[in-house]
């Protein structure tokens, strides 16, 4: 019986938060290796980008609330993803049109790039603050729990409860959705394999005549839309503040950079590994390990860093897989 | 990197005419009371005593930046670390904390820095099983670490938790703090540095974000060290006291004679003090910046900016290069951190935001104009007032605006939300600088 309590209380602590905030990292981290590997410079706006169509979305979502709709037992925010979407995908390529565009036909340095995408960050973390504030909003109006953890008591008998919420699932389910879908778009349709063409070497795709500007927009489309899916499924899980997108930043890059920038599988993989090290180094295993050895009562906590640290674990992460693999675990790119 | 830094030339007297309209900005603050200044020679002091204070930050972050092409994007980091060496040197020390943990704490901080060099001894040293090695060595480390730690640290947040809590300083004047703070942030640097400076342009850049966060949270965490979010007050100052001024009939005489009240008049009293010791660090730091920018070793590091392979057949060595001027940059963004804290008299580590002490610092250089350290001055103390500045005129902007709409929800919207404008300000200003005049305001020669 131990060892089934020790598996639940695993099941509700780590394994569940871990595989949604994974899929959560995994997404924005898909945005950034589009954008690495096609425009090939790292978007330190890519937060901000997701905290404004997060609040854009919100924004459709109290719209569509206002008009008496909603979407049965699944938030409401999903019918105003599409809308948030829209908006996010012209905003950024405007900023595309009025800013990158032209350090593209100057050939400047990825570095430029970076500086000028910092001055983007802080006009659209602005732009984010003047339309919805600074506060926290909650906006999931779905079914709360799937399986609450009394009912789950009740019905096993374990002492252990295990808690899954509805956000959990749904971030799980859709972010295989986008991202089944993002795979069969880069690898089946003509668009597709013109963006990874580009993407390897840029002089033989335009040689073989695919225009640089349709893949271009392609790719800020595309981030738009995965930046703002994952930070509407990270405001459902948690909640929604314009600063938490920026921190997200540090084990969002974590996770791209380990998989190897450019690579979009990696990026998947990159950000479960960072979520599940995570949230594994810094939960006291006191309950888990009390479980197993009844016996033996710890000291401590058994938590190897405190949650305050987070950022820690990704950056370990991060300098340990570029001392040992500079381009990544599945092979990235370097420019 | 490097592919527009050549410079055309520019007129000798760009530099000396926007320091006059710098000048020019805060004469008017001081004097002028209208929709745009505040006419308070202390509000005037007060943006330049922390534009001085930001310009010594810029002018770290140049260093780096300017002199050699290093994206450092965990500035906040190093100005936090130099804000702790004001609480440990000049805080009187606190009774009953070194007897209550004190040696433990010293002991398990020493078994820590001994596991990371056993550990890189062991990487150097062994050859067959040295991964296992390793790992057996850190965590057998850690776990005495944390051992020793762990108590330490609830018996010395357990000594009068209300008041302190913490393990307090040594009760040096404040003025030795900041040079410490400097050590302090060059140590973290050099380790830093060790580990990260291998890596490509933006991967340092993600890379020193993620220590900046780290060291803030260190700062906002360990309640043993500085009381973390319980924030220190009251730290030492440099300067005397508004208060003994205002009980001094001399200084009332003398004020008054300024046409100042006593109130007003010990305000700018010591702001003018702090002035002064600031411009002191300041043009101290920039004339050895300026002579190491002109000496071979300066001219070294631009080429190796500029072409980092070339200089390496030159034969000189681009790793060691890259150390030394990141652990130089951070010492000063370090000293820089321990002024702000001293100019504060206060320690609060939940204000240590990266948009306000990374990025931001990021825009003073860039406009200033990277490579030149009378730019970065320039540039941090423009940027400083305009930032200062943007709380007031943009409500004001918005007020003008939105003028001809209806009173409602819309315009009350967008007045409630004008203050954020500043940062949408800076952004513009960072973004049309980059754009039109990528080297700057006052370009690097």
């Amino acid at each position: 019986m131990d060892i089934l309590n020790a598996l639940v209380a695993f099941l509700n602590f780590v394994f569940i938060p871990a595989a949604a905030y994974g899929a959560q990292l995994a997404l924005g981290a898909l945005g950034v290796t589009l954008i690495y590997g096609i425009l090939r410079f790292s978007n330190f706006a890519h937060g901000d980008t997701m905290a404004i169509g997060t609040a854009i979305t919100i924004l459709f979502t109290w719209g569509l609330q206002m008009l008496g709709l909603s979407f049965g037992p699944l938030p409401t925010a999903l019918l105003a993803l599409p809308f948030g979407i829209a908006c996010t995908a012209a905003l950024v390529l405007l900023t595309d049109r009025g800013v990158y565009r032209f350090y593209r036909v100057q050939k400047a340095a990825p570095i430029i790039f970076v500086m000028a995408s910092v001055g983007v960050m802080f006009v659209t973390n602005g732009l984010t603050r003047l339309l919805i504030g600074v506060d926290e909003q909650r906006f999931d109006d779905g079914v709360r729990f799937i399986i609450n953890a009394r009912d789950f008591r009740e019905w096993t008998g374990l002492s252990e409860g295990l808690a899954l919420r509805g956000t959990q699932v749904l971030t799980v389910v859709i972010a295989v959705i986008v991202v089944w879908a993002l795979f069969w778009f880069l690898n089946r349709t003509k668009s597709g394999k013109a963006m990874r063409a580009y993407s390897d070497n840029e002089d033989l795709a335009l040689l073989s005549g695919i225009d640089p500007d349709r893949v271009v927009r392609m790719t800020w489309i595309i981030a738009a839309a995965l930046a703002t899916i994952a930070g509407v499924l990270y405001g459902l899980d948690k909640s929604f503040r314009p600063f938490n997108y920026f921190q997200m930043l540090l084990p969002i890059f974590a996770a791209a950079i380990v998989g190897g920038l450019g690579n979009p599988v990696g990026a998947i993989a990159g950000g479960f590994i960072v979520a599940f090290s995570e949230v594994a180094v810094t939960y006291p295993w006191r309950k888990v390990a009390g479980y197993l050895f009844p016996g033996w009562q710890p000291d401590g906590l058994l938590q190897l860093l405190g949650t305050e640290y987070k950022f820690a674990v990704s950056f370990v992460i991060l300098i340990v897989v570029l001392l040992f693999r500079p381009t990544g675990l599945f092979r990235g790119k370097s420019v | 990197m490097s592919t527009n830094r050549q410079a055309s030339p520019t007129s000798r007297w760009r530099a000396p005419v926007l320091f006059a309209i710098l000048a020019l900005l805060f004469i008017l603050e001081g004097t002028q009371r209208n929709a745009m200044f505040s006419g308070s020679w202390n509000t005037s002091l007060a943006i330049l005593n922390m534009g001085l204070i930001s310009a010594i930050i810029a002018l770290g972050v140049n260093m780096q930046w300017g002199y050699a092409g290093l994206f450092n994007a965990g500035v906040v980091g190093f100005l936090a670390i130099g804000a702790l060496a004001p609480i440990l040197i000049s805080l009187p020390p606190v009774e009953g904390a070194w007897a209550a943990g004190g040696v433990r704490l010293l002991a398990a901080l020493l078994a820590g820095l001994g596991t990371l060099a056993l550990a890189t001894l062991a990487w150097r040293r062994l050859h067959r099983g040295r991964g296992l090695a390793v790992i057996a060595i850190l965590i057998v480390g850690f776990v005495v670490y944390r051992g020793l730690f762990d108590p330490a640290v609830t018996a010395i947040e357990a000594n009068n938790p209300a008041r302190h809590g913490n393990i307090g300083g040594l009760g040096l004047p404040v003025m030795l703090s900041w040079v410490v703070g400097g050590i302090f942030a060059a140590a973290v640097a050099w380790a830093v540095g060790k580990v990260a400076l291998g890596l490509r342009s933006d991967y340092l850049a993600i890379a020193t974000l993620g220590i900046g966060e780290i060291i803030v949270a260190v700062l906002r965490n360990e309640e043993w060290l500085a009381r973390g979010v319980k924030n220190i007050t009251g730290i030492p100052r440099p300067v005397p006291y508004e208060v003994q001024l205002q009980r001094n009939p001399e200084f009332v005489e003398f004020a008054q004679s300024w046409g100042f009240t006593a109130a007003t008049g010990s305000g700018i009293w010591v702001k003018l003090g702090y002035m002064t010791l600031f411009l002191v660090v300041l043009l101290l730091l920039i004339l050895l910046a300026q002579l190491a920018l002109q000496s071979p070793w300066g001219r070294m590091m631009r080429a190796i900016r500029d072409n980092e392979t070339a200089a390496a057949a030159m034969g000189k060595n681009v790793t060691a290069r890259h150390l030394q001027v990141f652990i130089i940059g951070s010492a000063v963004i370090g000293i820089g951190g321990a002024m702000m804290v001293t100019l504060d008299g206060l320690l609060a580590p939940s204000s240590y935001n990266p948009l306000r002490y990374t990025f931001l610092i990021w825009v003073m250089v860039i406009v200033g104009g990277s490579g030149n350290n009378w730019g970065a001055v320039l540039g941090a103390v423009l940027i400083w007032f305009l930032w200062i500045k943007a709380e007031v005129w943009g409500p004001a902007l918005i007020a003008l605006l939105t003028l001809p709409l209806p009173d409602g929800g819309l315009k009350s919207h967008l007045l409630s939300g004008a203050p954020h404008m500043r940062f949408i300000a800076m952004g513009a200003v960072l973004l049309l600088v980059l754009r039109f005049a990528p080297r700057g305001l006052v370009p690097e020669r």
